[in-house]
C-alpha cells in the first residue's frame, strides 16, 4: 500500500519568474518536503485573513530529493487561485502544500520501456519533470516529447526543451511558430501524432497531459493508431 | 467570478480525472487511492481511480466511471461531516503493501 | 491555524453557507429547456392526477384558481450549479390536490405539455413540499419559465420542478423520467450533490 500523507506543510515562495505571457514559474521552499518522483503533483492551499481557503492541484516540474519545489502556473482568466499565483504572489509569501501526490502518472527510472510524452499547454509540466529525471539518471531508454503550444513564447520551458539532450523533442505550434519556423502551424491532428511519436510496436509507455479536450482527442488517436490503452496514461486538468 | 453561461446558467466546473483525488482522498483513506481500483455497479468496468472522470468543486467531488459515465461515488464535505455516497460502486480494491 | 497567504482572497467567487455544495449564486433567472416552449392557453389547460387504480382526477384552470392558494418563498437550485435565493411564487399545494386520493403506488411520474417527464417519490410531493405554481415574483408565470403553470419542488434540483405541468401519473416503481434517463440522479437532493446517476 502506498501511503498518503494528508498533512499540510508550510512553504515560502523563493522566486517567481515570468515564463509565458500568462504564466509563471515559482520555486517554493518547504522545509518538511522530502522530495518527489517525476510526474507527481501537490495540492496547494491558500488562506485569506478571514479564514477563507482555496485548494488547487499543480504538477511539479522539479524532481528528486530536497526541500525546494518548482511549479509552473498558467493563469486562467476569472480563476480564483491562478491569478494570485501568476500576478500577486511575491518572494517571501507563505502558503501550504500537501504531497507529493499521485503514484500512477509517474515515471520510474527503473522502467526499461521507451517513453513517449505528449503535452498540451501547461500540461507539459509533469513531462518536464520526467525529462529532467531521465537526464539526471543517465537512463538510456528512448525518450520522446511532442509538445503542443500556441506559440514559442506561450510554451513553458521552451529553451530548456529546445536544448534537451538525450531526448527527442518535437514542438507543434497551433497559432504561430518562432521566427524562421519551417514546419506547419496548426492544431495537432492524428497524422501529426502518428508522425511525431514512437510507434506502437516499440511498446512505449505513453504519458499525455493537458486540458481535458486535448487529452481526450490525443488518447483516442493513440488507441486508434494501435497503442495498448493500458500503456497510455493520461492526466487532465480543469483549472482556476 | 464563475464560468457561467449567462443565458442557460450552466456553470462549467470542468471535468478532470481521478489523479486529482490523491490529496482529498488522503484525508479519508490511508493509502494513495488513485492506485485503488473501483468496480462500476452499472457496467461492471474495473478501473483505477486515477482513470475516472471527476467533477470537483469546493465542497467535494463526483467520481464517474470512465467507461459508462455513471456515478461511482460522491464525496460531499460540510462543516459537520463528510458524506460519501457509494451507491454506484460495486467494490473498491486497495493494493496491499 | 493555517498560515495566511498575504493578499489572497480578493478574487474569491460568490458562494454562501446557505448554498448546497458546488452551487453558485445568481441573481438572474436562467432558462434551460430540453425542447421548445409549448404554447398552452389557460382556456384549454387541464391538470390530471391518475391514481394507482387508474382513476383520474382533473382540474381546469378555473377549478385550480378556486382552490386555496399559497405564497411560497424559497430558494431554487439548478443541477447546472446556479442557485437563486429568495424566490417568490404563488400556487396550489399538491396536498390540496391529493386530498382524498389514496395510493398504493409510492412513486410519481410528472408529465408536461410538450412531452417532458420527471420522476420522484410521492412522499416528496406531499407534506408541504410541492405546488402547482402559476405566479412568480408577483406576476403570471412566463411561458419561458414554465407558464401558465409549473410544478414547484424546491427541495430537489430544479429539473424536478417540471415546466408546463400537465399531470401526474402514480407508478409502482421509481421509473426514470427524461433527464433521469439521460444520466441525472433518480432523486436529486442538492444537499448531497446528487446530480448524476
Amino acid at each position: 500500500m502506498v501511503t498518503a500523507d494528508p498533512v499540510w506543510h508550510e512553504g515560502t515562495v523563493l522566486s517567481t519568474t515570468y515564463a509565458t505571457p500568462g504564466g509563471r514559474v515559482l520555486t517554493l521552499h518547504v522545509p518538511e518536503w522530502g522530495g518527489n518522483i517525476a510526474g507527481q503533483h501537490l495540492d496547494l492551499r491558500l488562506t485569506a485573513e478571514d479564514g477563507y481557503q482555496a485548494v488547487r492541484s499543480y504538477s511539479i516540474a522539479s524532481v528528486g530529493e530536497g526541500d525546494t519545489i518548482e511549479l509552473a502556473v498558467d493563469q486562467i482568466p476569472d480563476g480564483e487561485v491562478s491569478p494570485y499565483l501568476t500576478l500577486d504572489v511575491m518572494t517571501g509569501d507563505q502558503l501550504e502544500v500537501r504531497g507529493p501526490l499521485g503514484g500512477w502518472f509517474v515515471w520510474h527510472e527503473t522502467d526499461p520501456s521507451p517513453v513517449q510524452l505528449i503535452g498540451g499547454g501547461s500540461g507539459v509540466v509533469p513531462l518536464v519533470a520526467m525529462m529532467r529525471a531521465h537526464a539526471a539518471s543517465g537512463s538510456t531508454v528512448p525518450f520522446n516529447l511532442l509538445y503542443s503550444a500556441r506559440s514559442d513564447d506561450e510554451a513553458f520551458y521552451y529553451d530548456e526543451l529546445s536544448n534537451a539532450k538525450g531526448a527527442d523533442v518535437t514542438f507543434r505550434f497551433t497559432r504561430r511558430g518562432p521566427r524562421g519556423w519551417q514546419h506547419p502551424v496548426g492544431r495537432l491532428t492524428k497524422e501529426v501524432v502518428q508522425q511525431a511519436t514512437l510507434p506502437p510496436d516499440s511498446t512505449p509507455m505513453v504519458f499525455v497531459c493537458g486540458p481535458n479536450g486535448f487529452v481526450e482527442a490525443v488518447a483516442t488517436w493513440l488507441v486508434e493508431l494501435g497503442h495498448d490503452p493500458a500503456r497510455v496514461k493520461t492526466e487532465r486538468f480543469g483549472g482556476n | 467570478m464563475v464560468d457561467m453561461d449567462p443565458h442557460t446558467g450552466v456553470v462549467n466546473v470542468g471535468r478532470i480525472d481521478g489523479n486529482a483525488l490523491a490529496g482529498p482522498l488522503s484525508e479519508i483513506f490511508r493509502s494513495d487511492m488513485t492506485l485503488a481500483s473501483g468496480e462500476c455497479r452499472s457496467c461492471g468496468h474495473l478501473m483505477l481511480l486515477a482513470d475516472t472522470v471527476v467533477e470537483m468543486d469546493d465542497a467535494g467531488f463526483i467520481v464517474m466511471c470512465s467507461s459508462c459515465k455513471h456515478v461511482l461515488f460522491t464525496v460531499v464535505k460540510s462543516e459537520k461531516r463528510t458524506w460519501i455516497d457509494v451507491q454506484g460502486l460495486a467494490g473498491l480494491g486497495i493494493p496491499s503493501a | 491555524m493555517a498560515v495566511i497567504s498575504r493578499g489572497f482572497g480578493a478574487r474569491r467567487r460568490e458562494s454562501s453557507p446557505e448554498l448546497p455544495p458546488g452551487q453558485f449564486l445568481t441573481t438572474d433567472f436562467p432558462v434551460l429547456s430540453a425542447g421548445p416552449t409549448p404554447n398552452v392557453d389557460t382556456s384549454t389547460w387541464e391538470f390530471t392526477i391518475r391514481a394507482f387504480d387508474g382513476e383520474t382526477h382533473t382540474w381546469t384552470w378555473g377549478q385550480l384558481m378556486a382552490l386555496p392558494i399559497e405564497t411560497v418563498d424559497t430558494d431554487i437550485h439548478c443541477v447546472t450549479r446556479w442557485s437563486k435565493l429568495g424566490t417568490s411564487w404563488r400556487g396550489v399545494s399538491l396536498d390540496t390536490l391529493f386530498a382524498g386520493i389514496e395510493s398504493e403506488y409510492q412513486y410519481a411520474m410528472v408529465h408536461s405539455y410538450g412531452g417532458y417527464t420527471t420522476n420522484l417519490p410521492l412522499a416528496d410531493l406531499l407534506g408541504g413540499k410541492a405546488w402547482i405554481a402559476f405566479e412568480f415574483d408577483g406576476k403570471p408565470l412566463h411561458p419561458e419559465h414554465g407558464g401558465p403553470a409549473r410544478l414547484l419542488v424546491p427541495h430537489l434540483y430544479f429539473w424536478k420542478s417540471a415546466k408546463w405541468v400537465q399531470g401526474i401519473v402514480l407508478q409502482a416503481n421509481d421509473n426514470p423520467g427524461f433527464w433521469e434517463q439521460n444520466g441525472y440522479h433518480l432523486y436529486g437532493d442538492p444537499w448531497k450533490e446528487q446530480r448524476y446517476w
